[in-house]
């Protein structure tokens, strides 16, 4: 009895239908050519049904005059000019600046509360649970409107605006810093910055190298200092100081000159921050939950204090655990501010599906780009943490 | 997420289905009638405590249900906020689009819909603080004023600081509530919207009497109902019953004088109350239409009394709103 001779003989032949390989490519072609005709046929019908309804379909509104004001704008826009597609552009960069800004504060707030947390001094632990316990089970929208009529209704008027020194005003409309202008010889300001930014970097490099190779340690963190802040600073005197601010003043009706920081995007900005964190807090605390605690010990048998064995041993075991939920908190974030509708922020969802959707009536197309849109920066923001992830994730050799 | 919700609604309808040409008879069969209404807006579409709508649109809705089921009650109210309303028309969730809406070219082509008329002939205006020591719109270059989102006052705004070389700081709210909120905690100087508005937010106000209306009107907002493009049958039975609300007030038919009305002479009250000829059946409905309207709502005058007029807390002067031969522009096809 031997199988060699089974193992040599050619393949029994089987009717091409029934060998598995081609079956899987047929079901898969079918079903791509099934999911292929139900878009077509919802696409066309779609058309269709927009053309019997005389409802304008198309594109054609995106370089029509807008016609409308928006508040605030991070590029110029003119409402007499400006086209919906500039609209476009204004309602998506408010909506990456807050989701930008909230997702580093988030994340910043949510890592203290987290390490608070698991605190062994009961008061920091207690108060952390507290906050994440009472935030996390509010409604975020709730908390939106309050921090929104909390902040209108505690600031003063515009005419008792609290002025703190350095020219910035604060009042119920928002606040006020002084605008930096640039003056000639500022570019060699900024290219300090850049060599300082560059040589930092570097020395980390070399000061991470030298460690590895003798264990000895360099004061990284003042040459980075002295390197990025000191070096544009020295420049600034040494040109004379070409930088002057244009301070905000009581106009007739506002504030005028300087830069405005509109009330609608300080409360999103906190109301975002402070529920975001609460979860992030969970996700940082589950994360060093996780790494066991003889890590800590054998750490603290090494001689290293507390401090060195959180940021050396413990955190980076636990981001491992931490970053993928938290790509999740991102994501909610980005998501979670197109409520900014309710307060009268102008982010993509309140100027883009809110006005533009209104004065066109397109609503399909402005839906739809809208939809792409966040499914977009969703994507990248999640491509981001994969690369980080994969990263810091367990090398196993 | 309403809105949403409406949206994804309407991408569903126009991906399913075409809207029914048949609204007449959708509405018949399901026995009441779905309209867009206002629903935060004293005087033209507001539910009071007990849940009862008034408001001089809500009376409109209310006439075309009383002239099809001869019952002004059987009709189902769906508030609505500016930027919604048009995809609840369009979608099919309400038959009749009755929301102070300005009559519009664009809304008229782009939209699909079909303004029917005019049922208040309105004019954007701007409310302000006394203490600021304003006197007219020209000297709010600068100011910052709440505006609620997808209207024409929205645009009417831009055009104006814009066309008076003024610099304007719009913050834009989704509705008029959390526009007269903020512009009542002080979020901004002035608030606009068409001038009927003004007067019924200012009662909403902590002090209304800290507030004044500025002088100047900077629009035309015809505000009338609108219904979707495409049954004409439907377009010409809202048409009618508002030109026979303001037909019967010229011939001085009213709720309360409509049995002796009945067994008038005059050849134009004997078309209008159906004793003469079968015009209600040829638009549709039954010959005693304009019957059923006026005893069960009232003709044009007594519910613009009733709800914005003198007989209201708004106590609005009919202006521009009286009929052509006593004053104002209100003109009604005849009935013949």
């Amino acid at each position: 009895m031997s199988i060699d001779g089974a193992a040599g003989s050619p393949p029994a032949r089987v009717a091409f239908y029934n060998d598995p390989k081609v079956r899987s490519i047929a079901y898969q072609v079918v079903l791509c050519a099934i999911i292929g005709f139900l878009v077509y046929g919802a696409a066309s019908n779609a058309i269709e049904n927009l053309r019997r309804a005389h409802i304008a379909s198309g594109f054609g509104f995106w370089q029509r005059t807008a016609g409308f004001d928006i508040s605030q704008t991070l590029i110029p826009f003119d409402s007499a000019t400006s086209s919906y597609g500039r609209a476009f552009w204004v309602g998506l960069l408010n909506t990456l600046l807050v989701a930008g800004l909230g997702i580093l504060f988030a994340t910043i707030l949510g890592f203290i509360v987290g390490i608070a947390r698991l605190s062994k001094n009961w008061l920091v632990a207690k108060t952390a649970a507290g906050y994440v316990e009472t935030i996390r089970n509010i409604p975020l929208l709730l908390q939106l409107l309050f921090w929104y009529n909390a902040v209108l209704k505690a600031l003063p008027a515009i005419r008792d605006s609290y002025i703190i020194p350095g020219g910035i005003f604060l009042n119920n409309r928002g606040l006020f810093i002084p605008d930096p202008v640039f003056e000639n010889g500022f570019g060699w300001v900024l290219l300090a910055l850049v060599v300082g930014v560059i040589g930092a970097v570097v020395f980390y490099a070399w000061a991470r190298r030298r460690q590895d190779q003798t264990g000895e340690q360099a004061p990284v963190f003042w040459i980075a200092v002295a390197l990025v802040i000191g070096l544009p600073f020295l420049i600034l005197a040494l040109t004379g100081f070409p930088l002057d601010f244009e301070f905000p003043k009581a106009g007739r009706f506002n504030i005028e000159g300087g830069i405005e920081i509109l009330p609608e995007l300080a409360a999103l900005l906190f109301g975002l921050t402070i529920y975001t964190a609460a979860f992030i807090a969970e996700v940082v605390r589950a994360g060093i939950m996780a790494v066991s605690r003889g890590q800590t010990e054998a750490a603290y048998s090494l001689g290293l204090r507390a401090g060195p064995t959180l940021r050396l041993i413990v955190v980076p075991q636990a981001m491992r655990v931490i970053v993928p939920p938290l790509t999740s908190q991102y994501l909610n974030l980005t998501k979670n501010s197109s409520l900014a509708v309710a307060i009268g922020y102008p982010d993509l969802v309140q100027v883009f599906t809110g006005t533009v959707l209104n004065q066109t009536g397109q609503a399909v197309e402005v839906v739809a780009i809208t939809m792409a849109v966040y499914l977009t920066i969703s994507l990248v923001t999640s491509l981001l943490m994969n690369v980080y992830n994969s990263r810091i994730a367990l090398v196993e050799r | 997420m309403k809105r949403f919700a409406t949206m994804l609604a309407l991408a569903f309808v126009v991906v399913a289905q075409s809207a029914s040409a048949q609204t007449l008879k959708a509405v018949t069969d399901r026995g009441t009638l779905n309209c867009g209404a206002n629903g935060t807006l004293a005087g033209f579409g507001l539910p009071d405590a007990q849940g009862k709508w008034t408001g001089l649109d809500v009376d409109v809705c209310r006439a075309i249900a009383a002239a099809i089921f001869n019952d002004p009650n059987k009709v189902k109210f769906v508030p609505l906020s500016a930027k919604d309303r048009f995809t609840a028309l369009q979608s099919g969730e309400v038959d009749v689009l009755v929301r102070n809406t300005t009559w519009t070219s664009s809304r008229d082509s782009s939209l699909g819909l079909s303004f029917t008329g005019v049922d208040y002939y309105d004019g954007q205006g701007f409310m302000v603080r006394k203490s600021l020591k304003v006197n007219s719109a020209l000297e709010l270059g600068d100011a910052s004023v709440c505006v609620q989102q997808g209207t024409t006052t929205e645009l009417n705004l831009a055009d104006y600081f814009h066309a008076h070389n003024m610099k304007l700081k719009s913050v834009t709210f989704a509705t008029a509530n959390e526009a007269v909120k903020a512009y009542d905690a002080g979020r901004c100087d002035s608030y606009t919207t068409d001038a009927s508005g003004l007067y019924a937010e200012r009662l909403r106000l902590a002090n209304p009497n800290d507030h004044i209306i500025l002088p100047e009107i900077i629009s035309k907002e015809p505000l009338g109902p609108a219904v979707r493009q495409g049954d004409d049958k439907w377009f010409t039975i809202v048409k009618w019953v508002l030109f026979a609300m303001i037909d019967a007030e010229e011939l001085n038919v009213s709720s309360k004088n409509i049995d002796d009305m009945m067994k008038s002479t005059n050849p134009d009250v004997k078309r209008l109350v159906g004793t003469e000829g079968n015009y209600g059946e040829q638009i549709g409905l039954s010959k005693d239409w304009a019957v059923r309207i006026i005893k069960l709502v009232g003709n044009y005058g007594e519910v613009f009394e009733r709800n914005v007029g003198q007989g209201s807390p708004l106590k609005i002067d009919r202006g521009l709103n009286k009929l052509w031969n006593r004053g104002g522009i209100q003109y009604a096809p005849p009935i013949r």
